[in-house]
């Protein structure tokens, strides 16, 4: 806080050690059980908070696609399909415990790559993967219970392309549920994240899965595509921008794939003069400044009731100014670096529009790190509606704050977007809370806590945040046919 | 005594519970199996059906606020209705897909039959679809369908009546609204269906149904942004394709046209409530 | 009829209306009507249980090490108030305490001294014998402690007695069974009588948050003693199940926090009770450093109660100066 005296109470830093880690110079793809040179020209990824080059990672070209679809392919008709339903689980089971036993190489990996605190992703990313495992893999022989009827049938062979900001975790929804179905997967994961899909390959020769049900394609966006225009790809879930969702619904138009999309968001946290205020000050940074804000379903439009605006923009600033902004891998650290130059640009550049348009720009006292890519924590007061940073997706640690009179108002000014991810509800009267809940279009709606996850619990959007659901039984859907 | 004349009907369109001519003015031909003159029909324009958008958009929030009860109640009213007006149906069914006076009448009978079966389903949904989510922290936490909002339907183009009602109630009965394209070459018992949801307790606006060409008016419903679904069952052939590239723009839900038109008398299942449901899931804590 | 057994202070049972001082601006017509006060506290904001638990599980995971860790262990061992309540307690338990208080590790002359020593009444006098010119304070529980159960009159001759024997700060109880009831204005009244009996002694006021059980309770009590005029709002007697649990202080923190910003005056806080390590005493440090702010970091408004926890603070301290673990046997038992 800008106002805050100095405390003597420094905390010494305090930084996990990287050495549990052995990032291998260079990375190849994992196709068939294998780790194989790509076509393409490799590319570096670089640990965000230093820019400094952690490895050369290859790329995958629509050959090398092709190669890992019909591997995928292969291990579908021949081991993993036939399999029985039992032992796909217990492969399931192999993995969540491996994931378990090396969680903390994992976490830091993670830290490493993406750029967000170890905290989150010790206490939260690489936990709640493992779980993913875990509760899929109950599901692999219990499927006629699944809500298609007796006897639903895998899709086949499934195309998945996740984003940057949870690299692990997307990687455990797409991959959990697509096995425990039956499916298998040839995953590209996002180009500046690759490391922890990597890792997860070696996992799963650790698993002794069979050569072929997991294949990861590294690569940016034409890799990406060649997964998804596939011929023989069945299944294309993605995870990541509205705009390549768009253009992903657009190629898989008229083609046999099933299609899941989980896009962007722009969430309205709604907070009531009844709220528990302390608590829901919480919930404001929890659900913006978490991952720095990389987070789609970020409750990026505070609405606050007018009566309680002062009142709440001053106690979240006052919080603000206690979070702890720097090296990821310190354990004290709150937020972590921006993931990428690209995104780096993009906050800015919204930033600069929503000052430009009239809003109060508000950020602590904070020093950034000199290299690395930092953005710090930012409130906007005053802003209207109509402003661009209270309808575009900033994905990063930029918070607009609106107001609202009457819960009609708040109502309609949350469902004034074109996303429908998730929204917010801070109020101590039950009856009002389910009345908001019910009126929200959004997939997920948190009232009094913001941001938390669960595999048994379906995540997804309503209007353009996309279609389709991961987790929960309904969750499986997505890679499940009816028997007939 | 000379046979009386009889009083023709003229068929419209059914919008926002209304019955408007198109604001094009125009009309097409409709013949019998036979080739037979029937009717002059409405053909509707792109402008009707962005009048039915906004119609089937303002019907929404009532319609899918009100009780799963009570949408039971109104879609079994529609069967009701239906079944009162059963010859009608029968007649026009038998004329226009040339069918014997027996099938027809249990295409009618199949058909009436599918809205009590939807009006059954409405508030079974939650309970089969959603539930609560057992997860590892101090929260309840549930997920229940919801309406996807306004669905833009184009009707099969075989199944005059069964096929249009075994595509309209599910969207109806998950608490959409739709706007319908309704058979091109067979529409007058889409048109006698509008009269009897205009005498049930269907509210103006929850259904609305416009004769006409789904390859014309099909684009401009798959592009519209305030359409949040379609359903492309009734699709001109070649056109699915690039009706499911438009309504990617606006990320709508797209149901697929099967490779032919289905058995209307199977059991549905599910198959065609899940494609327009959101699972909404909500969280909150759990403490003293 | 009741009074008639109690009657130890004629005054204390004086007919008609109190004139009951006004707690400090914006809050002083709060406490105008029993109506008025409940409106008042019902109207903080509430506290939601989990999202408090959910804070206090992520401040636990700070990582608090070498330089930052020296500083926190000794103040911790500056914030301690040396507590023995015990039936048992003999003059010579206490003047052994006090000694242990002046010098918590004999070894090592840098280590600091404690805040004070806490005891029963009657032996205040026997402690503050003991701790005279050390600068060590010399607190008594008082007003009928742990249960309250006592008439007005019997809980202020306590808090007379005690400060009549030398105790310079006085940790009382409310009456949980008022303030459970509703009967806000009686708690605040004794209170405020207790603080008028004080005199120059400082109050902490017990709030015994373990049989509170919610934290909406330990916010609206919290406040109300404030609005009293105590110095300290503290957390449990000890004496009941569960004592001082990292929310309750959470919330305390965020009580007194707010009320400095309403009102201008800083009370601090006491968790005692079940605070028996170096980790819990540092958690709190982290939870007070982050919550309520560095300007609550100091003996004068942050406080531990406890008795056990001294001993693992040197223990910690030592291991951190030696740079190998030490043993029950280099820390002198009480």
């Amino acid at each position: 806080m800008t106002t805050a005296p100095p405390s003597p109470f420094e905390y010494a830093p305090a930084p996990e050690s990287r050495s549990i880690v052995d990032i291998a110079p260079s990375y190849g793809l994992f196709v068939d059980g294998e780790f194989v040179d790509g076509s393409g020209t490799p590319f570096t990824t670089v640990d965000p908070a230093t820019e400094e080059v952690l490895s050369e990672v290859a790329a995958g070209t629509a050959e090398d696609v092709d190669r890992a679809v019909k591997a995928a392919r292969r291990a579908f008709t021949r081991t993993w399909g036939p399999m029985r339903p039992a032992d796909r689980g217990k492969y399931l089971f192999r993995i969540a415990r491996l994931l378990q036993e090396r969680a903390r190489e994992f976490a830091v990996l993670e830290s490493l790559d993406n750029g967000k605190p170890i905290r989150e992703s010790r206490d939260v990313d690489v936990p709640l993967a493992a779980a993913h495992f875990f509760y899929h893999a109950g599901w692999a022989d219990k499927l006629d219970w699944a809500g298609l009827g007796p006897g639903p049938r895998p899709l086949g062979v499934a195309g998945q392309v996740i984003p940057w900001n949870f690299p692990l975790l997307m990687l455990a929804w797409k991959v959990a549920p697509a096995l425990a179905t039956g499916n298998t997967v040839v995953l590209k994961p996002a180009e500046t994240t690759p490391l922890t899909a990597l890792l997860f390959a070696e996992v799963c020769r650790q698993a002794d899965l069979p050569p072929g049900v997991v294949n990861i394609v590294t690569g940016a966006g034409d890799t990406g595509r060649a997964v998804v225009e596939h011929e023989d790809v069945d299944k294309v879930a993605f995870t990541g921008s509205t705009e390549v969702g768009k253009s992903i619904a657009r190629a898989v138009a008229g083609t046999r794939k099933k299609l899941t999309l989980e896009l962007g968001g722009k969430a309205a946290n709604i907070v009531f003069d009844d709220a528990p205020i302390d608590q829901a000050v919480e919930g404001i940074v929890l659900g913006i400044f978490s991952n720095q804000g990389h987070v789609c379903c970020a409750g990026s439009r505070l609405l606050v009731q007018e009566d309680v605006h002062d009142e709440v923009v001053a106690s979240l600033q006052r919080r603000i100014g206690t979070l702890r902004l720097g090296d990821p891998l310190d354990k004290n650290t709150d937020i972590g670096a921006i993931n990428s130059h690209l995104q780096l640009a993009r906050i800015r550049e919204l930033v600069d529009i929503g000052e430009a348009e009239g809003a109060q720009r508000w950020q602590p006292a904070c020093e950034l790190p000199e290299r690395g890519f930092w953005f710090p924590p930012t409130v906007f007061t005053d802003v209207s509606p109509a402003h661009r940073i209270a309808r575009d997706e900033v994905f990063g640690p930029v918070l607009s704050v609106l107001t609202f009179r009457t819960p009609d108002e708040a109502v309609a000014k949350a469902n004034n977007t074109t996303y429908g991810l998730s929204a917010g509800i801070w109020s101590e009267k039950g009856s009002r809370i389910l009345a908001i809940a019910d009126r929200l279009r959004a997939g997920v709606v948190w009232a009094n806590t913001f941001n938390r996850f669960d595999p048994t619990s379906p995540f997804g959007g309503y209007k353009q945040s996309g279609y389709g659901r991961e987790g929960g039984r309904v969750g499986l859907a997505a890679y499940l046919k009816e028997a007939r | 005594m000379s046979e009386r004349l009889s009083v023709r009907k003229t068929y419209k369109l059914y919008v926002n519970g209304a019955f408007p001519r198109s604001e094009s003015g125009r009309t097409y031909e409709v013949t019998d199996a036979r080739g037979s003159f029937l009717a002059n029909v409405a053909r509707a324009s792109r402008k009707d059906a962005r009048d039915a958008v906004v119609a089937a958009r303002a019907a929404f929030p009532k319609w899918s606020g009100a009780t799963a009860y009570n949408r039971g109640q109104v879609l079994y009213r529609v069967a009701e209705v239906m079944e009162g007006r059963s010859a009608q149906f029968c007649e026009e069914v038998a004329a226009l897909e040339g069918l014997s006076t027996s099938k027809a009448r249990a295409a009618v009978d199949a058909a009436v039959d599918r809205w009590v079966w939807y009006a059954g389903w409405t508030d079974k949904l939650a309970a089969v679809l959603g539930g609560v989510n057992p997860v590892a922290g101090p929260y309840v936490d549930f997920s229940l369908p919801e309406p996807t909002g306004v669905v833009a339907v184009l009707a099969p183009q075989r199944s005059s009546l069964l096929g249009l009602v075994s595509v309209l109630a599910p969207v109806l009965a998950g608490g959409n609204t739709a706007v319908v394209v309704t058979s091109r070459n067979r529409p007058l018992p889409a048109v006698t269906l509008g009269e009897v949801l205009a005498t049930s307790d269907v509210p103006g606006g929850v259904a609305n149904l416009l004769t006409g060409d789904a390859g014309e008016i099909g684009p401009w419903l798959a592009e519209h942004d305030d359409v949040d679904a379609v359903d492309l069952t009734g699709a001109p052939a070649g056109q699915a394709m690039e009706l499911e590239r438009l309504a990617a723009g606006s990320v709508k839900r797209v149901l697929r046209p099967p490779a032919e038109e289905p058995d209307w008398t199977a059991d549905p299942g599910l198959s065609r409530l899940t494609p327009f449901l959101e699972t909404k899931t909500v969280w909150h804590p759990i403490g003293l | 009829m009741a009074g008639m057994t109690h009657v130890l202070d004629p005054d204390a049972l004086s007919a008609g209306a109190p004139l009951r001082p006004e707690p400090p601006a914006p809050f002083s017509d709060v406490t105008r009507s029993d109506a008025a006060l409940r409106a008042f506290l019902h109207g903080l904001p509430g506290v939601d249980q989990v999202g408090a638990e959910a804070r206090v599980g992520v401040l636990a995971t700070r990582s608090i090490k070498t330089t930052a860790k020296a500083w926190a262990i000794d103040t911790a061992i500056s914030m301690v108030d040396l507590t023995t309540l015990e039936g048992a307690d003999t003059p010579g338990k206490v003047r052994s305490l006090a000694a242990k208080a002046k010098q918590p590790d004999p070894t090592d002359p840098s280590c600091p001294q404690v805040a004070a020593v806490c005891v029963y009444g009657d032996l205040a006098g026997v402690a503050r014998k003991a701790l005279e010119g050390t600068g060590i304070h010399t607190a008594a529980v008082a007003t009928a402690f742990p249960s309250g159960r006592a008439s007005r009159a019997v809980k202020l001759a306590d808090v007379r007695d005690a400060v009549a024997g030398g105790a310079d700060e006085i940790d009382m109880v409310i009456d949980r069974g008022a303030f459970l009831a509703g009967r806000y204005l009686d708690v605040y009244d004794e209170i405020v009588a207790v603080k008028e009996t004080c005199g120059d002694a400082h109050l902490k006021v017990i709030l015994e948050t373990g049989e509170l059980v919610t934290l909406d309770n330990v916010r609206r009590a919290s406040c109300l003693a404030m609005l009293a005029g105590g110095d300290f709002i503290k957390t449990s007697t000890g004496k009941i199940s569960p004592a001082a649990t990292l929310p309750v202080c959470l919330v305390m923190m965020e009580a007194v926090r707010d009320f400095r910003a309403a009102t201008g005056r800083q009370v601090g806080v006491k968790p005692a009770g079940g605070i028996r390590t170096t980790k819990d005493a540092i958690r709190h440090l982290v939870l007070v450093n982050e919550v309520a702010g560095p300007d609550w970091l100091s003996p004068e408004r942050f406080r531990f109660g406890a008795s056990g926890l001294l001993n693992d603070l040197l223990l910690q301290r030592q291991k951190l100066h030696s740079g190998h673990y030490s043993g029950p046997d280099h820390v002198s038992v009480d």
